[in-house]
């Protein structure tokens, strides 16, 4: 089993079709809904985390192409610059997937976990330092 | 058992004085108590790294030839001003100052890049810093303009003096309203659904000697990395805080005002930072030794977390509105867990003020003392507890009306 994060762009004559419950009846992948974004009329953007086979998650992604649904890996990284961080908890209390949490109840040390990140960036502002950022 | 500080400081310079940080002692008091405890150990180390607003640094910069005097001018250092209201070269910037441009909270929640606290770090980096200097010319100083670059290095004194810190205790805020608020304890989001403390607990100076028996002017401390001392009590210092039987205040109490040499210290303990929404500030590392001179002061370093409380207030409207209404009050165990209830919801908790910093600090101090390269002092002055400590209020607002 492995796991992969995409970014989905859904055209507007798509955004009514029932397209992520195929990759789960035909692909035999779970997911997890990561963000969504859906414009009524416009278009649509949803970020995934397909987990399953690699040979599925690869027919899967296949799908969506024939489908009409243009696909990319999630390139956005939140990256924490250590060296700047001052270990107090500001992003924890924003974090909505724990991905910034506290490692170590006893220290309080801060860490980061990016398998859990999605790249929502509403870590970026509350941390007083400024020691994470966005790279693309 | 009474041991003196210069018993104390003669154990230290032979390399034999028995310290232990904040937290070692309460491991060490619940295993041996507290008469053994106070008799074989010398020194508690604490420790604090949190924003701290009331901070700022002085210097003077040296006269300029032709001379300058900005006083009665303007002064900028990285385009945020400075204090310039003394005599021709000495300059003040505080921690919160923000360059006139900046949007400050006009497209809400501003950013607050970059302030006086920014400056500070900047100098104490060791980076260079634009100074610009307006004057109105005199005859003994008749220059008008400067514009240079300066560094730490080159100025006569360079004097990290904060008015107001190492609060002993704090508020736990959170958010009450519908909509999120952007305050100097962090964000809080909508609905009751964080809750963000700043105190290091049971590291904390003023939570370790809880009646300032230790603790007073003259006091000297672990400062940015440097020495410093502590020189009055700080603003708003408040002894009479609603107290536990242990004596520690259930409140914000007492605070320090204290001094010490910017160019012994270092960036990462004097740290430039931003609250969005709020502002700009300093984050300031506090060590402070407490000498275990007696078994009374041995119980009162021996604090633990779940026996200190903090008080949760509404930051959407108890808190700008002056109220004086808590929503409950909670220990720094449970704190510390992540997760506290209030009003019957699980809420989940953050510390604005690093635990884990304050540990680093509290173990460079203990190291220090144990090499022989910091020596306790005896304070000359007391801070103020007791009856006659002095009163701290609000303001007294009396709105001036205009003639007509």
């Amino acid at each position: 089993m492995s796991s992969k994060k995409i970014v989905l762009n859904f055209p507007k004559e798509k955004i009514d079709k029932p397209i992520v419950y195929k990759l789960i009846k035909d692909f035999n992948l779970t997911f997890n809904i990561l963000r969504a974004n859906i414009t009524p009329d416009q278009e649509g953007h949803m970020v995934l985390e397909l987990v399953g086979e690699n040979s599925e998650i690869e027919h899967g992604i296949k799908y969506l192409k024939e489908e009409g649904i243009s696909t990319q890996p999630l390139s956005k990284d939140i990256k924490v610059n250590w060296d700047k961080c001052i270990q107090c908890g500001a992003c924890v209390a924003i974090c909505p997937t724990d991905a910034l949490y506290i490692k170590d109840r006893k220290t309080m040390e801060v860490a980061f976990d990016s398998d859990k990140c999605i790249a929502c960036e509403l870590c970026i502002r509350p941390c007083p330092p400024r020691a994470i950022a966005v790279t693309f | 058992m009474v041991k003196t500080i210069a018993e104390i400081n003669e154990k230290i310079k032979k390399g034999v004085a028995v310290v232990v940080n904040a937290e070692e002692i309460i491991d060490l008091v619940e295993q041996k108590g507290v008469e053994k405890v106070a008799r074989e150990v010398d020194v508690v180390t604490t420790a604090t790294f949190g924003p701290m607003c009331s901070s700022g640094a002085y210097f003077n910069f040296g006269h300029a030839k032709p001379k300058i005097k900005a006083g009665g001018g303007q002064a900028n250092l990285n385009r945020v001003p400075a204090y310039a209201g003394w005599a021709a070269v000495d300059l003040y910037i505080g921690a919160t100052a923000l360059p006139a441009d900046d949007p400050r909270n006009q497209i809400h929640p501003g950013e607050f890049a970059y302030g006086g606290g920014h400056v500070i770090e900047d100098l104490v980096a060791g980076r260079d810093v634009r100074l610009q200097v307006e004057a109105y010319g005199t005859d003994c100083y008749p220059r008008k303009h400067l514009d240079s670059w300066i560094n730490i290095r080159d100025l006569n004194e360079a004097v990290l003096f904060n008015t107001r810190n190492a609060y002993q205790n704090y508020n736990v805020a959170v958010n009450l309203s519908h909509k999120t608020i952007y305050t100097y304890l962090g964000v809080l989001k909508p609905n009751l659904s964080n809750a963000n403390y700043c105190s290091a607990g049971q590291l904390s100076p003023l939570l370790n000697d809880p009646f300032y028996k230790t603790i007073g002017i003259g006091t000297r401390i672990w400062l940015g990395g440097g020495i410093g001392y502590v020189v009055w009590q700080g603003t708003q210092h408040n002894p009479y805080a609603p107290r536990l039987e242990n004596g520690v205040p259930k409140r914000p109490a007492g605070t320090l005002a204290i001094i010490g040499d910017l160019k012994q210290m270092n960036p990462r303990w004097i740290k430039g930072v931003s609250f969005v929404g709020y502002g700009t500030t300093l984050n300031v590392g506090i060590g402070v030794p407490i000498p275990l001179l007696n078994e009374e002061i041995c119980k009162y370093a021996a604090v633990r977390d779940r026996d200190i409380y903090a008080a949760v207030v509404d930051y959407s409207e108890v808190y700008p509105q002056g109220k004086t209404e808590v929503l409950g009050e909670v220990n720094y165990a449970q704190l510390k867990s992540g997760e506290i209830e209030v009003n019957g919801k699980k809420v989940e908790t953050a510390g604005i003020s690093s635990y884990k910093s304050a540990l680093t600090i509290a173990n460079d101090l203990k190291e220090k003392i144990k090499k022989g390269e910091f020596l306790l002092t005896e304070k000359v002055a007391d801070l103020p507890v007791g009856d006659t400590a002095p009163k701290f209020g609000p303001l007294k607002e009396r709105p001036v009306k205009e003639d007509k």
